[in-house]
């Protein structure tokens, strides 16, 4: 695979590398942040960074978007990716207010929305629980 | 024109992106997002998305942003400070992005019409519509009728979620609520 | 809870156009930008901005709860409604072209129940989705933002 890495080229791929920096901007607040909200809105960046992507295959150059006119010469952009990010759009909304509903329930029983204390609060119910049943264990035998 | 308009947004878009990775309180953090949905739509007008650009303003501006104000009020205002700070993300995200580059080097130019996304069944909808259904939107003709079937399953997942959030947060089905133990 | 005064006067003069133009958006979806998913958004949208400001209670006195939740399926049931009244004519499921004498004129009765079925379930999930949230008692005080 040779590749020139001509103006032309630069220019015609730099809209995807783009795309890639934003939709890493989202990965990354989703691995390193521990905050469960934070992480919803990384989640959703990362989304829209790969709808900006979709849409900008659909897109050709000199084209009008796809609502058809009287003139016959027109270009139109492709008007699949158009349908389906549309609907990804509006499902990836419903997904979210899922996870935030479940960020409420979270908040309601752990009292915390950041990862780590929740972590440590899981951990420290095992452990209890353990300790509990090495005690009957015990007083058992 | 059109390459500075998009580049400016861009610069915008990554810009906004950055902030929301750094703010820590999480009211700014939501207003963010809003403004990077507003953003976006511009970015999906200026490549002729207009049904798309329509949509990402509605749902990504108001109804998003009112949903995650509304969880802020049911949980925390900021962001806890972290207590170390760890290599590892950036170097998973560094990677992972090189592969991604990597991966966008064979794609074809943007705006090429000779893209292989151009070649298949799009052009077909755009030629076949006037004929078929008469409606000057192709993208709503294709969202209702050619692939009427894929909007039915879209619009489940719609009717699902909302359901899991009803089941999850209304209350529903346990109205008179026991408070027996310490309720937290 | 009390809003200010300038935003509850906008709020009234707002709500009407918004709802309006959520009708439009829905019916106009065939010639110009839009459709049931945006139109569904945007029409949830001004009855979200009137619960904000006037309070939960008097937008569930025009919407109850079990209305939305019916809502969130009657507009599923519309659109797989259409495809069964395809079947029933003697078409293929979600082929509009029975519903008319002519193909397109059946598209176009075919397009315009789908997208009030999509757009009716968007609405109801937008709004249960609204209550839900809404009508948690808050963790934070009003002064605490």
């Amino acid at each position: 695979m040779a590749i020139e890495f001509d103006l032309d080229f630069i220019f015609g791929h730099i809209n995807y590398w783009l795309f890639v920096i934003l939709m890493l901007t989202g990965l990354y607040i989703v691995v390193a942040r521990g905050n469960l909200l934070k992480k919803i809105v990384g989640l959703n960046l990362f989304q829209a960074a790969v709808f900006m992507l979709y849409i900008s295959m659909g897109k050709i150059s000199g084209g009008t978007a796809p609502i058809l006119t009287d003139n016959p010469d027109e270009i139109y952009s492709n008007p699949l990716p158009h349908v389906l990010i549309l609907t990804a759009i509006v499902v990836g909304i419903a997904t979210t207010s899922l996870g935030l509903a479940l960020i409420v329930r979270i908040n309601e029983s752990y009292g915390t929305i950041e990862e780590d204390e929740i972590l440590e609060l899981d951990r420290q119910k095992s452990q209890a629980e353990i300790d509990q049943v090495a005690k009957e264990a015990s007083r058992s035998s | 024109m059109e390459l500075v308009l998009t580049s400016l947004l861009f610069f915008a878009l990554i810009a906004t992106a950055i902030a929301i990775a750094l703010v820590r309180r999480l009211f700014a953090v939501v207003m963010l997002a809003g403004v990077f949905s507003l953003l976006a739509a511009m970015l999906f007008v200026l490549m002729d998305a207009v049904d798309v650009a329509f949509t990402e303003a509605a749902v990504g501006a108001g109804i998003s942003t009112v949903l995650m104000l509304g969880t802020i009020a049911l949980t925390a205002r900021s962001e806890k400070q972290p207590s170390s700070y760890s290599l590892v993300p950036l170097v998973i995200v560094v990677l992972t992005g090189l592969v991604l580059i990597y991966g966008t080097l064979d794609m074809p130019n943007f705006g090429a019409p000779d893209a292989p996304v151009q070649q298949h069944v799009g052009p077909d909808y755009i030629r076949k519509t006037p004929q078929d259904i008469h409606v000057p939107n192709v993208v709503t003709a294709v969202l209702a009728s050619y692939r009427g079937y894929d909007t039915l399953g879209e619009t489940t997942v719609v009717f699902t979620a909302g359901l899991g959030v009803i089941l999850l947060i209304s209350g529903l089905g346990r109205r008179p609520r026991r408070r027996k133990r310490g309720d937290d | 809870m009390d809003h200010h005064l300038i935003l509850r006067v906008i709020t009234k003069i707002l709500v009407a156009p918004i709802l309006l133009y959520g009708l439009y958006v829905q019916f106009h979806g065939d010639f110009g930008p839009g459709g049931g998913f945006q139109a569904g958004v945007i029409f949830a949208v001004g009855f979200i901005l009137f619960g904000i400001v006037f309070g939960l209670r008097r937008l569930r006195r025009i919407f109850p709860d079990y209305v939305v939740h019916q809502l969130v399926a009657l507009g599923v049931l519309l659109f797989a409604g259409t495809g069964i009244v395809n079947m029933a004519l003697g078409g293929n499921f979600l082929d509009y072209n029975v519903l008319g004498e002519k193909g397109y004129q059946g598209q176009h009765w075919g397009i315009i129940a789908v997208e009030l079925g999509v757009g009716v379930t968007v609405f109801g999930v937008m709004m249960a989705i609204f209550y839900s949230f809404a009508g948690r008692p808050p963790s934070l005080d009003d002064k605490e933002w």
